[in-house]
């Protein structure tokens, strides 16, 4: 009798012990969960207003690749932090700023003047002057950013790498990426 | 020689493993097992401590941090004393390592090995891919290069299109908004300690299996597995026909060893460390990114796949076929072991190797790709312009200079990503081409607004003359009577 008493109290125990590493354990995985995703940003608190430069760098009629400082960067992102991107001037300060990255599978698209093609190393996208889809795999045109112009410079909204569906959360409410 | 005696029996009291060891190395195996067709897991395996001593080395240089990890590449390779030989023996022991595990898998699954009662071995082996092909995957990233940052988009691109969660997802995949540092840095905590730590940990549990419960015998047709009858079946033919291990077993793994690593020794010396190419910048935009040989085949379906089809191939894809994989033994868990009667088997095999160096291929060509470079590198062959008119001289120009070359290959130079154009005059009418140029389709772009029409006349007359001597070019039948 007494020694059933005892393992059922050695049981008791141990349930106890499995019980509080449970608790401690759960209470350190908060923290660690939370640590672990904290690249998961809110929404938009990604991307901020980045010049691209005076408006004389873009001449009306052309297509010419820019590069900004992504807002967000680390000391030790060296020369990834510095991001291209094609600046169309369609007129007087009316633009189309595409990113480089291919709606395909984002390899830099690559623009030609003379044919008024963007072409894609990778996977043969091929895209038109204003961006949409001449030929190959991509599932939409080129992803655009906002674009404002402020004291004589181009401003544009960035900070994100554009995928499918990142785009979609860095521009809620403007699928196609079209300018006021 | 006593002393030496003496030693082990003080270690062995105090460590108390030496029954283990001794059981472990003259563990009886069948002598059809202790076959040259038997040494790829050990090869693997010795791949593996490879890696982990040349990646140890390499860590003393290399440095993890995305503005210097290029630098230290090349650092490695042009100022540290041999180097580039580490490195190079990192990388080829790498390919080697996916190779042999690949053969590893395929021999075990045309001799039957992973039936009753070896399933979850099979199960830690499915899972020992696919941690093997992440390190590749992972120390690619790590060769932060050009292809590295590039590939990672593509790794993004593909994770943006999962549905729902694709955005938090990508931000998860590169450590934040973009690739950069933090990108690197996860790559380094995955490739350096996650996945080490996961392979090494599940190849014990991998190699104990294989003694507990035994090598696959040499699988003999008609030797039907039967969960009843086949342990005992095993153990008789071990009793039977058994050899210990060591040494009947062994000196092939070891040869096989030997002679894999000296493969990779004379691989890495010969043909010397992969990259870094160029520097992770991204506004360098002159590049062509390309993934490492065993990713060619995804490259290469990526491309090739239908649009439509893309996300859904893509995101469930590989769901299917781990676990199919992963099912494998389940749903043919006993019955014949032997290739010789598993026809479907072997199909499967030989269609799945064809498919994947096919695709391979296909990917180290990439005619889907335009040339970049075509329009201005590649002179249209002097031929193709003795005798011209000059509005067709003119329309060459034209098709040079609107980087119609890119796609279209003449004399053999130039895209293979529309068809090549040589004898263009013999398939379509001059209507036809005029409407093919301003309107494209087919997969080509419509060149209506790009062009003037006394360029679409020169471009038109040129492809005109681009057919063989003897041969008219096409006309259009309905006109037939007013020519």
């Amino acid at each position: 009798m007494s020694e059933s008493n005892e393992i059922s109290r050695r049981g008791a125990l141990i349930i106890l012990g499995v019980l509080l590493n449970g608790v401690v354990g759960l209470f350190f995985a908060i923290p660690l969960v939370g640590y672990l995703l904290s690249a998961i940003e809110r929404r938009r608190s990604y991307t901020a207003w980045v010049t691209l430069g005076p408006l004389s760098q873009f001449p009306t009629g052309q297509t010419r690749l820019a590069k900004f400082a992504n807002p967000l960067r680390r000391p030790w992102d060296g020369e990834t932090a510095d991001i291209p991107c094609w600046v169309r001037c369609t007129s007087r300060q009316r633009f189309q700023v595409f990113a480089i990255d291919c709606a395909h599978l984002g390899c830099p698209v690559r623009w030609f003047p003379q044919s008024q093609l963007f072409m894609c190393p990778c996977h043969g996208g091929v895209y038109y002057a204003d961006g949409s889809v001449a030929a190959g795999p991509p599932p939409r045109g080129l992803f655009q950013y906002q674009y404002r112009i402020a004291s004589g410079q181009l401003l544009i909204k960035a900070g994100e790498l554009p995928t499918l569906s990142t785009y979609q959360a860095m521009q809620p409410g403007q699928p196609g990426g079209v300018n006021p | 020689m006593n002393w030496l005696q003496a030693m082990r029996q003080w270690l062995d009291q105090r460590l108390g493993v030496g029954s283990a060891l001794r059981e472990a190395m003259f563990h009886r195996v069948p002598r059809s097992s202790a076959s040259w067709f038997y040494v790829f897991g050990s090869s693997a395996f010795i791949l593996l401590i490879l890696q982990v001593v040349t990646g140890v080395l390499l860590a003393l240089v290399y440095v993890p941090s995305g503005a210097q990890a290029w630098d230290s590449l090349e650092v490695l390779n042009h100022s540290i004393t041999l180097g580039w030989f580490l490195r190079a023996v990192h990388g080829w022991g790498g390919e080697f390592m996916v190779a042999v595990v690949l053969l590893h898998m395929v021999q075990v699954f045309l001799f039957g090995a992973y039936k009753y009662p070896r399933e979850f071995n099979w199960i830690t082996g499915v899972f020992l891919l696919l941690f093997t092909l992440g390190m590749a995957f992972t120390g690619q990233v790590l060769r932060f290069d050009q292809d590295a940052y590039w590939g990672l988009g593509i790794g993004a691109s593909i994770t943006g299109r999962v549905p729902v969660i694709g955005a938090p997802l990508v931000h998860l995949l590169l450590g934040g908004p973009i690739i950069a540092g933090d990108t690197l840095s996860r790559f380094f905590d995955l490739h350096v300690f996650i996945l080490p730590a996961l392979l090494l940990g599940l190849v014990g549990v991998h190699l104990l299996m294989v003694l507990k419960l035994g090598i696959n015998e040499w699988p003999m047709p008609g030797r039907v597995v039967r969960r009843e009858t086949y342990l005992k079946g095993y153990e008789e033919l071990v009793e039977k026909d058994g050899v210990p291990f060591v040494p009947d077993g062994i000196w092939k793994d070891m040869i096989a060893a030997a002679l894999v690593l000296s493969a990779v020794l004379v691989c890495a010396a010969v043909l010397g460390p992969f990259g870094p190419r160029g520097e992770p910048d991204p506004t360098i935009i002159h590049t062509l990114p390309r993934p490492d040989f065993f990713f060619l085949w995804i490259f290469a379906l990526l491309a090739l796949l239908p649009p439509q089809m893309e996300t859904p191939v893509i995101l469930i894809a590989p769901i299917i076929v781990i676990g199919l994989l992963l099912l494998l033994p389940f749903f043919a868990g006993e019955g014949e072991k032997s290739w010789r009667r598993r026809p479907v088997s072997v199909m499967s095999v030989l269609l799945i190797a064809i498919a994947l160096g096919t695709l391979t291929q296909l990917g180290d060509v990439a005619p889907w790709s335009p040339v970049m470079s075509a329009w201005s590198g590649d002179p249209v062959p002097a031929s193709y312009l003795q005798g011209r008119t000059p509005l067709e001289r003119q329309g060459a120009l034209v098709f040079q200079g609107k980087q119609c070359r890119n796609c279209h290959a003449l004399g053999g130079a130039g895209g293979k990503r529309g068809p090549a154009l040589d004898e263009v005059a013999v398939r379509m009418t001059q209507d036809q081409l005029i409407r093919q140029v301003l309107q494209g389709g087919g997969n080509m772009p419509a060149y209506g607004k790009n062009l003037s029409p006394a360029e679409v006349t020169a471009l038109v007359a040129f492809l005109e003359t681009l057919h063989p001597a003897g041969q008219q070019p096409a006309r259009n039948a309905a006109l037939a009577g007013e020519q």
